[in-house]
């Protein structure tokens, strides 16, 4: 009889468009996709009114630029119709056309093109730098969710004992010292005072000259090139990783399921990783998106530093000199990416973890 | 009998509370020596940045002669690529960092108490939409922003800078609050309150958030912390027009004259990447001190 109501119930469902949509925005991963689109939707169209409403537009300043350069022969009219040319761009149109003509080529994946190099569109330029910023964060932020876990897991189990404190204290300690100051002590540490570290050798992504492709050399070139970006966002973000997991063993620890397998006489090794181990690690997933948002936003500052050819150092330079195509494309990009990365998060998370699926929220 | 329960304490007894209050927490503060150097951290760099200014002359004049100097008497940290003297300016620049990174903890705690609470109490569709709102700021990049919209609004006053942070970084505390409030207002004490029909404001303002003051300061604290690695940040990349002399300021000029990668001017350098570290340092240490001791079962779920 239940079973018939059930059924009942279900073609009512079904039926009912608003209550249809109702119990698609409960599941996770719908609200979690629509939640995606909608901060792609977010940035995109602040990014795009934040351009156009500043003070100073391109235009006026390449005007500005022209005369300058020229000495005075220019006059405004001829400047500003050699500026119009450069441009390409029809910025005396109404915002909302400009507006609609944004979406619709983003949506072909059209970014446009270059202020400054005409011709050249504003995807090759981002697709050209995107890989060694996400190779360099993502090497770097692995690295340290592992050690950091394992140090933590360490910690938890040791509570209160001289590792435990080192560690976490250590840790939270080495976290807290922003980014960019560690980059600029170990420039001048290790490469002023003491020249330990050649550090214009290590400029750029790789050695210019040498033929990119799988060869061992080409490899290890990357990885030297890239050792001190990665080192600095290892040691920013183990800290944290070693306190979120400490904190979560803890609490795992006290779970009657541990009591349980203890009582079942299964390994200390066998519960420290199927039950422990596991279980603290399942909120570390979502965080690990999250802040891959944040280390990318500060891997601007570290590749200006290091003089290494990522998104972050693409961005400041468009940024000087106010090329708007290149500035909006990579935040819009950057924000794709890293909206995708938690959004592959909570689906990940609601994978690994199914009671998410069933309390009908999503994680945290 | 119920004006005995109504009757005001009088000064001399709000004082008396206040010491006793403030000793047990200095004696509690001592059992954690990171804590507490972290507190006396605090409250050193706020007497140098607010109170050591009225009482050391501001000097302000390029001398040629004198650049790079290595530490002497007569300039106790060297002199910077003008010849000023940089005990000098560590002194006068720390007062708008310090300023800024309080201003935007305050924007953005008050945001995320207002709307965490708001939903919590509310619910429905209150709850969802400023939820929503939320998670689509949580999982924006803050930085890229932040480069972008400081250089799209050149941002001249450090209030204006300040409310930029502010705006960009509540959203995960906004959540903290929200799940915080969502747990309180099951308590009896809130449902006595509501049962005596006292009014929403009264159970927010009067009931539930005094119960979470250590937890609210606690990430104050932290919002400071951000706030100021976030306008540090924009500062040495350049991004907001440099007037006047801070700790960023003073990097960025470093990195902009070249004075990185003279031998000499080590002092010149490290003293500002000091000051802001140490100020961080003491922070961090503070706040995790307090959260032992307030919340020991909440460490670390942040």
């Amino acid at each position: 009889m239940t079973t018939a109501v059930a059924a009942k119930d279900q073609v009512r469902t079904a039926m009912d468009p608003r209550r249809y949509l109702g119990d698609t925005w409960r599941h996770p991963v719908a609200r979690a996709v629509v939640k995606a689109f909608l901060t792609i939707w977010v940035t995109t169209t602040l990014t795009f009114f934040l351009i156009r409403l500043m003070p100073g537009s391109p235009v006026e300043l390449k005007i500005d630029e022209l005369i300058q350069t020229s000495n005075g022969s220019l006059s405004y009219e001829d400047a500003k119709a050699i500026a119009s040319g450069l441009f390409a761009i029809n910025l005396n149109a109404p915002l909302y056309e400009q507006y609609l003509s944004f979406i619709w080529n983003l949506l072909h994946l059209d970014l446009g093109n270059s202020f400054l190099s005409s011709g050249t569109g504003v995807t090759s330029i981002i697709l050209a730098v995107l890989p060694w910023t996400l190779f360099s964060v993502g090497t770097g932020l692995l690295l340290s969710f592992i050690v950091g876990i394992g140090l933590g897991l360490l910690a938890a189990y040791r509570r209160d004992s001289l590792l435990d404190r080192v560690v976490s204290t250590g840790g939270s300690l080495i976290s807290s010292i922003p980014n960019y100051l560690i980059a600029l002590m170990m420039i001048l540490f290790l490469g002023v005072q003491t020249h330990l570290i050649n550090f214009t050798g290590m400029r750029g992504a790789y050695t210019s000259g040498l033929q990119p492709g799988f060869t061992p050399a080409f490899i290890g070139d990357i990885l030297y090139h890239a050792s001190l970006p990665i080192t600095i966002y290892f040691l920013t973000q183990i800290g944290h990783w070693i306190l979120s997991m400490r904190s979560a063993t803890l609490s795992a620890l006290e779970e009657d399921y541990v009591t349980a397998a203890r009582a079942r006489g299964l390994s200390d090794g066998r519960i420290r990783t199927a039950y422990v181990g596991r279980n603290a690690v399942l909120p570390l997933v979502t965080q690990l998106a999250i802040s891959v948002g944040f280390i990318v936003g500060g891997a601007a500052i570290i590749e200006q530093t290091f003089a290494y050819q990522g998104v972050g150092l693409r961005l400041l330079s468009a940024v000087t000199q106010r090329d708007y195509p290149v500035i909006q494309g990579i935040v819009m990009l950057t924000t794709i990416a890293v909206v995708v990365a938690n959004l592959a998060a909570d689906l990940l998370y609601s994978k690994l973890d199914p009671r998410i699926g069933r309390a009908g929220g999503a994680a945290g | 009998m119920s004006t005995a329960i109504l009757a005001r304490p009088t000064a001399g007894q709000r004082l008396l509370g206040l010491w006793l209050a403030c000793v047990g927490f200095l004696r509690l503060l001592s059992q954690r020596p990171v804590g507490l150097v972290g507190f006396i951290g605090i409250v050193f760099f706020l007497l140098l940045a607010f109170v050591a200014p009225l009482f050391v002359p501001f000097q302000n004049d390029p001398s040629l002669v004198d650049i790079y100097l290595t530490p002497s008497q007569a300039h106790p940290l060297g002199t910077d690529f003008q010849g000023k003297d940089v005990l000098n300016q560590i002194v006068f620049g720390g007062r708008d960092i310090l300023t800024v990174a309080i201003l935007a903890a305050l924007v953005s705690t008050v945001i995320a108490i207002t709307f965490g609470s708001i939903a919590a109490i509310v619910g429905g569709r209150v709850d969802s939409t400023i939820l929503a709102i939320t998670d689509v700021t949580l999982t924006l990049p803050k930085l890229i922003l932040l480069i972008a919209v400081a250089a799209i609004l050149r941002p001249t006053s450090f209030v204006f800078l300040a409310v930029i942070l502010g705006l960009l970084q509540w959203s995960s505390l906004l959540r903290q609050i929200r799940a915080q409030v969502l747990s309180l207002k099951e308590r009896d004490y809130v449902e006595a309150a509501r049962s005596l029909d006292l009014g929403l404001f009264h159970i927010v303002f009067r009931e539930i958030l005094p119960t979470m003051r250590s937890y609210i300061a606690i990430h104050f604290i932290f919002a400071m912390t951000e706030a100021m690695y976030a306008q540090v940040f924009i500062v040495i990349l350049g991004l907001v027009p440099v007037s006047g002399s801070n700790w960023g300021i003073m990097l960025y000029f470093a990195q902009g004259q070249g004075a990185l990668f003279f031998r000499d001017s080590i002092w010149y350098i490290l003293s500002p990447i000091l000051a802001i570290t140490l100020v961080q340092l003491s922070l961090v240490s503070f706040a995790s001190a307090l959260e032992d001791i307030f919340n020991p079962r909440l460490r670390g779920s942040a």
